[in-house]
């Protein structure tokens, strides 16, 4: 994964709430064994409307998206994350994102940024004619209007995207503490930790 | 000193720490994963990249259901017929190299036992109470009917699980939904979970995992418990649960993958040690009369957009927030209703009975109920009924609810998601409408401009035969 820590360029001024994962990327797109090319699909239905965001020529390749309220609910499908970044999106702003979505986008390097409604209202507002910055390092949100909103993040998160450290590799390391939780597992809890008959 | 009393996720969870970081984060043990053909080949593939292996193949299960097409999957020589689609025959393809290739059980497409991944977990015994049960979709919170903590997850978390059998996580809030009385006559557990998500909405339970509580939930079946659990996510929540009784041991007991023997007398005896201790506390807490719950359906393009079926479909500035007053327009204009129509006066020319939501034995028994001695009214140009696993199929079959589905001049088909989510060729085409026993009526789901009612599989039979939606207790 690349380390991420400054985000700065245009932002589509989306705002809609309750961005579904098929609004995101329909379903007939999940038809893909690779994480590649699903910026086509992208927010497919929305741009088959003439003049829409997305294919306007003012915010053409923008990587920032600033979303309304629950942005991401509905299916777990990480196609909507890989979408986005296919599309030049690497952060998304908005009051408040779905548990899967937030997840599913910080695992993929994409930053889920929540600030409350008044400052996505005036990020909206910016981004109509002006680039926006993310600093990660100081949980920063800032435009040239001098506008400053600060953001929470997991320290955890924050400290994996600085550093693009890679999930999996990390928790293998704690190999020997898995180990002994299955050992455990397999006295207390016997009748959970037996498994299937596998297959050779 | 007093332990502190807990709820059932939390003894859950409390079972399940591998390791807790300082910041609080866990690193929670997975028991059981399943996996389909659509969520995990990349997972597969980046585990390939890096040389790495299943951690525990034999807790994982790998069923293909999202892509099948319903049709017949043999040829009358007992051939395998190939898929048309080419892009779902490559991900089929994947995943039947993947299975073997690391180890793991497959369910093959033409076996007895294959279908949707949440209704053969349970039927299987796979899933089981107070289990930390994983899969790639969001509808794993069904498997909270048993009593497990269950719940979706994206691809890099699947690929995390296959290689590490964990997953790092942070403990959720607890949300109580406590529905006091019982359901009336003709109000079933779809309709309850949908009027729960109207109650709540798509947000309500964001951040936390459900417990739902009550007298109506000990005396639903677990075919019941898992619909309700299933719409968990609708409603915001990543996991629903319903403490494990003697329900729930019935039901597995005896189960192909369920304990055994003296295995099987040490699981009752801990899940019966799982319920929320009198005394503890949710975060959150929703109080729903039984006894209000009507038969539900949806009117707009989100689950929380659900009216009695008595009802008409509302005005959008009867909303407060302006934005779901906008929300609600948009709806409206995709599924071309006015407000103040008649529920009972929109026209249904498709329906379709089946998903992880309902399409098991007893969703079946409810729909032959009302279609028995009926036919599909004309205006419903596509009907079908497409079972949740080959072994409902064939327990209905065994039953001749078959017969009575046919008769009427329904489509019997070949398990799988189907039009759920419209990946295979079963789709309700453009500005027509579709009475669904599914779970989400967004915009397109079921095919690009199809227009969905959610409703229970009683409601959908008799939409059916009347050609509109309708209030199935005028029929029985
Ligand atoms: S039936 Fe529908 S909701 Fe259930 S797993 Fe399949 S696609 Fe998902």
């Amino acid at each position: 994964m690349q380390p991420v820590s400054e985000i700065s360029g245009t932002a589509y001024p989306f705002g809609r709430k309750n961005v579904d994962t098929d609004v995101i990327i329909p379903a007939h797109w999940l038809k893909t064994v690779s994480r590649e090319g699903l910026g086509k699909g992208a927010f497919e239905a929305i741009r088959n409307e003439p003049g829409n965001l997305f294919d306007d020529p003012a915010y053409a390749g923008a990587p920032i998206l600033i979303a309304g309220d629950n942005f991401g609910c509905g299916s777990s499908r990480e196609h909507a994350a890989w979408a986005l970044l296919d599309m030049g999106i690497t952060a998304v702003i908005a009051p408040s994102f779905s548990d899967i979505f937030s997840s599913n986008a910080f695992k993929n390097g994409i930053l889920a940024v929540v600030l409350p409604q008044e400052a996505v209202d005036r990020l909206l507002e910016v981004a109509q004619t002006q680039p926006i910055s993310i600093d990660l390092e100081s949980q920063t949100v800032t435009t040239p209007f001098q506008d400053r909103f600060s953001f929470e993040i997991d320290p955890f998160r924050k400290h994996c995207l600085l550093n693009g450290l890679d999930e999996v590799g990390l928790t293998l390391t704690r190999d020997a503490a898995i180990s002994t939780y299955e050992q455990r597992a397999r006295n207390d809890l016997p009748f959970l930790a037996r498994g299937l008959a596998v297959a050779g | 000193m007093a332990i502190k009393p807990r709820t059932l996720y939390e003894k859950i969870w409390d079972a399940h720490v591998v390791e807790t970081r300082d910041d609080g984060t866990c690193l929670i043990y997975i028991d059981r994963h399943l996996v389909h053909e659509v969520t995990s080949p990349q997972a597969f593939e980046a585990l390939r990249v890096a040389g790495r292996p299943v951690r525990r193949p034999d807790l994982t299960l790998a069923v293909p259901d999202h892509n099948l097409p319903t049709t017949p999957r043999k040829d009358a020589a007992g051939h395998r017929v190939p898929i048309a689609d080419p892009e779902s025959a490559q991900q089929l393809a994947a995943l039947e190299r993947n299975a073997p290739d690391f180890g793991i059980r497959y369910i093959d497409a033409t076996a007895p036992e294959q279908g949707i991944v949440h209704v053969v977990g349970p039927e299987q015994g796979f899933s089981l109470p107070g289990a930390t049960i994983v899969c790639g979709d969001s509808h794993t919170a069904c498997h909270g009917g048993l009593g497990a903590l269950a719940f979706g997850i994206g691809t890099s978390e699947v690929e995390h699980v296959l290689a590490t059998q964990t997953l790092l996580l942070k403990r959720s809030k607890s949300m109580e939904v406590r529905v006091e009385g019982s359901l009336a006559p003709g109000v079933t557990p779809k309709d309850l979970i949908l009027h729960v998500i109207g109650v709540i909405g798509t947000a309500g339970g964001t951040g936390h995992v459900i417990e739902y509580r009550g007298k109506v939930f000990e005396e639903m079946s677990i075919e019941g418990r898992l619909t309700v659990c299933n719409m968990s996510i609708e409603g915001g929540a990543r996991a629903g649960l319903i403490a494990p009784d003697e329900t729930t041991f019935a039901y597995l007991k005896g189960r192909p993958m369920a304990p055994k023997g003296a295995e099987w007398d040490a699981a009752v005896a801990w899940w019966k040690s799982l319920a929320t201790d009198p005394g503890a506390t949710f975060d959150k807490s929703v109080a729903i009369n039984a006894a209000t719950i009507q038969p539900t359906v949806t009117w707009g393009t989100s689950p929380e957009d659900t009216v009695a079926i008595g009802g008409v479909v509302p005005a959008p500035e009867s909303f407060a927030d302006p934005s779901k007053q906008r929300a609600a327009q948009a709806s409206l204009d995709y599924m071309g209703l006015t407000a103040g129509m008649k529920m009972t006066d929109v026209e249904i020319q498709n329906v379709f009975i089946g998903s992880c939501t309902n399409s098991r034995i007893e969703d079946l028994r409810a729909a032959a109920a009302v279609i028995r001695g009926r036919t599909k009214a004309p205006n419903v140009r596509w009907a079908i009924i497409v079972p949740g696993s080959g072994l409902v199929k064939a327990q209905a079959e065994a039953e001749g609810l078959d017969k009575i589905f046919i008769a009427a001049g329904i489509e019997w088909r070949e398990p799988g998601c189907s039009a759920c989510l419209a990946m295979n060729p079963d789709k309700v085409p453009a500005g027509e409408r579709c009475a669904s026993t599914s779970n989400r009526n967004f915009v397109g789901r079921q095919g690009p401009g199809a227009r969905t009612h959610l409703v229970s599989p009683a409601m959908a039979a008799a939409a059916a035969v009347t050609g509109r939606l309708t209030d199935v207790r005028e029929l029985v």
